[in-house]
C-alpha cells in the first residue's frame, strides 16, 4: 500500500502543480512577508528593520492578547465540535439511508453557498436580533415575555453563525469517507455478532475517521482566523484575535505586532491541527 | 442436539422479492449436518440471495428457514449460528489479521488470553501462522481468503456460508484451495454451504449440490447423480458437456420402450430408466456424454452399437483427445472424448471413423 500511496501522491502532485506554483506566489510570498514583518518594529509610519523579538514578547505577555487568543480558540473549538457533531448524522443519513437521488441531496446541501457569506451573516442578525424573527416568534407564541438578549452580539451568535456557514464543508468530507466504507465490512461485523451499536463504534466510526479529521480541520483552521463574523454579530464579548490583528495592521499602525500576533496564532493552530490529525490517525485510523 | 431426522438447515417454500422482481420462487431444501452442500447455477439465478436469507441479511418474503430445528424468522443476523465467508472477503482494513480473526470472539466477551489461543490455533489450521500482525493490504488474495475462512471457523458456528470464495483466485491456487477446503471441512465436520457458478468446483467439493435456475432449485442431488441422471436438458448442459439428439418412442411394451434416435438409430430401453416426471409420450430428446461414446480404431473392436461417421475436428490435450464427429443425417457433430492410451494414435480430421455406444449411456429427457 505504501508504494501505491506514493504513486497516487505523485500523480496528484503532477495534477496540481500549476495550482501549486500559483499558491507559491500568492500564498507563500505574502506569508514570508508577514513573518519578516513580525521581527521588525514600526513607529507611526517608519519601519525599523532591525530584527527583534519584542513583538512576540508583547504578543505572548499582554493579557489582552492572551484573552483574545484564548477566546478565539475557544470559539473555534466550540464551532468545530458543534459543526462536526451536527454534520456527522447528516452525512451518515445521506450515505446510508438515502437510496435515490443522493446527488440532489448533496446539491441541496450546497445551496447556502449561492448567497454571499456577508448576506448570510446579516440574515442571522435579522433572525437573532432584539426584534428579530426568533424573538418575535417566541414572544408571539407566548414562550417568552421579552426578547432574549443572549443570542446576539456575543459568543453564542458567533458560534451559531459560523456553525451554519461551515456545515456543508463539514458534511462533505464525512460523507465521502462513509461512502468509501465497503458495505460488506458492516455485514461481516454483524455476521460476527455485533449489534448495530457495537458495529458503529468498531467499524463505521474508525473507518470514517479520516473524513472526520478532515472536517474538523476544515472548520477549525479558518474559523480561528475569521474576523467578519465576530465583527458583525459578536459584540464586544465575541471579538477574536483576528479582529485585533486587523486593528494592529490598520488603526493602530503597528503592522509588526499584528504580524507577530498572526504568526503566533498560526503556530498555535498549526500545533492543534497536527495534534488532531495524529489523534485521528491513532483513533481510527490504523487505516492505511 | 438434533436427532438424525432433523436437517441442519430446513428451507421451506422460501420466496424472496425485491420490489416487483422475484429472486427466489419458493425454495425448499434440507441440508444435513456435516454436509458440504453447494448452490450451483449461472450468475443471477439467486444463489447469493438464498445464502443471504440463511445468514439473516435478507428477510424472506414468505417461507421459513430453520437452523438446527429452530425457526430463524425472528432471529437477526448477529444472533444466528452461521458465519459467512464473503465474496470480497471483507477483511477489516483497520485491524490486523489477529484482530480480524478474533473480532467475533471479542464480541462474545471471551477473555483476551483465550482469544489469543483460539486465534493462534485457527491460524495454524489455515496455514497462516506468523501472519497475525499483518494488515489486509499486506496479504495476497489467497491469504485474505484464508483469513476470512479463519474468522468464520474460529466462531465454531453450526454452518459456514461461503459466497464464491475462490472466484477471485487464479486457476492454480483455486484448484489447490478446492482440495484444501474440502479436506478441512471433512476434518472439522462443520456444515458448509458453498455458492459457486463453477460446475467443476461444485462437483469436486460437494456431498450434494442444488442446481438453481431463475430462483428455483432444478435438481438437488449428489455430484454423480447430477452428472449421470440430470433431470432436464438445462441441468444436463450446465453440468459438463452433453450431446443432445432428438428421439421418439416408436414402440412400447410393459417393461420396455423402443426409441428411434436421430443418427444413432433404434434402441430398447427398460421403462425404469425414465425419470419420475417423464412419460413416454413426452420424450423428445436424449443425451449422451462425450466420454460415453467411443471412436473405434479397428473395425473389429467390440461395441454394443456402432455407427459410421467422419471426424471433422480434433483437439489434442495430451491425456485426452476431443473429437467432433459428423454422423450421416445430422448437422451438428457429436462431441466425443477419448483417453489417450499407448498404441492409440490421434485420428486426423477428414478420416472416416466408427463410433461405438451403449444403451446404458443414454439419458432420456422429456420436452
Ligand atoms: N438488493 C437487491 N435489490 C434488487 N435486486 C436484487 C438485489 N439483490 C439481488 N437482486 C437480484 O436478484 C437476482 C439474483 O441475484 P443473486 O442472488 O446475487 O444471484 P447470484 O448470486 O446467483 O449470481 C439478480 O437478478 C439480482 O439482480
Ligand atoms: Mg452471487
Amino acid at each position: 500500500m505504501a508504494w501505491r500511496f506514493d504513486r497516487e501522491a505523485g500523480q496528484g502532485l503532477k495534477l496540481i502543480s500549476p495550482t501549486f506554483g500559483y499558491v507559491l506566489v500568492m500564498l507563500a510570498a505574502p506569508l514570508l512577508m508577514v513573518i519578516t514583518f513580525s521581527f521588525w518594529t514600526q513607529d507611526y509610519l517608519t519601519i525599523d528593520t532591525t530584527l527583534t523579538l519584542d513583538n512576540y514578547r508583547e504578543a505572548w505577555t499582554q493579557p489582552l492578547y492572551q484573552v483574545l487568543m484564548w477566546r478565539s480558540l475557544k470559539i473555534s473549538l466550540i464551532v468545530t465540535v458543534v459543526t462536526v457533531l451536527l454534520a456527522f448524522p447528516i452525512a451518515y443519513y445521506l450515505s446510508f439511508h438515502v437510496k435515490k437521488r443522493k446527488a440532489l441531496w448533496l446539491f441541496l446541501i450546497t445551496v447556502p453557498f449561492w448567497t454571499s457569506y456577508l448576506l448570510r451573516v446579516f440574515l442571522w442578525k435579522v433572525i437573532l436580533g432584539y426584534n428579530g424573527v426568533f424573538n418575535t416568534t417566541l414572544m408571539g407564541l407566548g414562550f417568552i415575555e421579552e426578547p432574549l438578549t443572549f443570542i446576539l452580539y456575543n459568543l453564542n451568535a458567533v458560534v451559531i453563525t459560523l456553525a451554519h456557514a461551515w456545515a456543508p464543508f463539514a458534511i462533505l468530507p464525512i460523507f465521502v469517507a462513509l461512502e468509501k466504507i465497503d458495505r460488506s465490512l458492516l455485514e461481516a461485523a454483524t455476521d460476527l455478532g455485533d449489534s448495530p451499536m457495537r458495529r458503529f463504534f468498531r467499524i463505521t466510526l474508525p473507518l470514517a475517521m479520516p473524513g472526520i479529521v478532515a472536517s474538523t480541520l476544515i472548520v477549525l483552521i479558518p474559523t480561528v482566523g475569521d474576523f467578519i463574523t465576530p465583527r458583525l454579530v459578536g459584540g464586544t464579548d465575541g471579538l477574536m484575535i483576528s479582529n485585533m490583528i486587523q486593528i494592529q495592521f490598520g488603526k493602530a499602525n503597528n503592522a509588526p505586532l499584528g504580524a507577530a500576533l498572526a504568526v503566533s496564532a498560526m503556530v498555535v493552530i498549526g500545533l492543534i491541527s497536527a495534534g488532531i490529525f495524529f489523534a485521528g490517525k491513532k483513533l481510527g485510523g490504523r487505516v492505511r | 442436539m438434533q436427532d438424525d431426522k432433523t436437517p441442519m438447515i430446513a428451507i421451506r417454500d422460501v420466496v424472496k422479492k425485491f420490489g416487483s422482481f422475484t429472486a427466489l420462487h419458493g425454495i425448499t431444501a434440507d441440508i444435513r449436518e456435516g454436509e458440504f452442500f453447494s448452490l450451483l447455477g449461472p450468475s443471477g439465478c439467486g444463489k447469493t440471495t438464498l445464502l443471504r436469507t440463511i445468514a439473516g441479511f435478507e428477510p424472506t418474503t414468505s417461507g421459513t428457514i430453520a437452523i438446527d430445528g429452530k425457526n430463524m424468522a425472528d432471529i437477526p443476523a448477529n444472533d444466528r449460528p452461521t458465519n459467512m465467508v464473503f465474496q470480497s472477503y471483507a477483511i477489516f482494513p483497520h485491524l490486523n489479521v489477529e484482530e480480524n480473526v478474533g473480532y467475533g470472539l471479542k464480541t462474545r466477551k471471551m477473555p483476551k488470553k483465550d482469544i489469543a489461543r483460539e486465534v493462534a490455533e485457527v491460524l495454524s489450521l489455515v496455514d497462516m501462522e506468523g501472519y497475525g500482525k499483518r494488515k489486509a493490504h499486506e496479504l495476497s488474495g489467497g491469504q485474505r481468503q484464508r483469513v476470512a475462512l479463519a474468522r468464520a471457523l474460529v466462531m465454531k458456528p453450526k454452518v459456514i456460508l461461503l459466497d464464491e470464495p475462490l472466484s477471485a483466485l487464479d486457476k492454480k491456487l483455486r484448484d489447490q484451495m478446492q482440495v484444501e477446503l474440502r479436506s478441512l471441512q471433512r476434518s472439522i465436520g462443520i456444515t458448509f454451504i458453498l455458492v459457486t457458478h463453477d460446475q467443476e468446483e461444485a462437483l469436486i467439493m460437494s456431498d450434494r449440490i442444488a442446481v438453481m435456475f431463475e430462483g428455483q432449485i432444478e435438481q438437488l442431488d449428489t455430484p454423480e447423480g447430477l452428472y449421470r441422471r440430470p433431470v432436464n436438458k438445462r441441468v444436463a448442459s450446465f453440468i459438463g458437456v452433453m450431446n443432445f439428439l432428438s428421439a421418439k418412442v416408436t414402440e412400447q411394451t410393459d417393461t420396455h420402450l423402443t426409441l428411434d434416435m436421430d443418427a444413432l438409430g433404434k434402441i430398447d430401453l427398460p421403462r425404469d430408466r425414465l425419470g419420475e416426471d417423464i412419460t413416454p409420450e413426452s420424450i423428445g430428446t436424449v443425451g449422451v456424454r462425450p466420454e460415453m461414446l467411443t471412436v473405434l480404431f479397428d473395425q473389429s473392436d467390440w461395441s454394443q452399437n456402432k455407427v459410421e461417421g467422419e471426424v471433422v475436428d480434433t483437439e489434442y490435450y495430451g491425456d485426452m483427445t476431443y473429437y467432433k464427429v459428423r454422423l450421416p443425417g445430422r448437422d451438428a457433430p457429436l462431441s466425443i472424448s477419448m483417453r489417450n492410451t499407448a498404441g492409440r494414435s490421434v485420428v486426423p480430421p477428414g478420416s472416416p471413423v466408427t463410433v461405438g455406444w451403449g444403451a446404458e449411456s443414454i439419458v432420456v429427457f422429456g420436452d
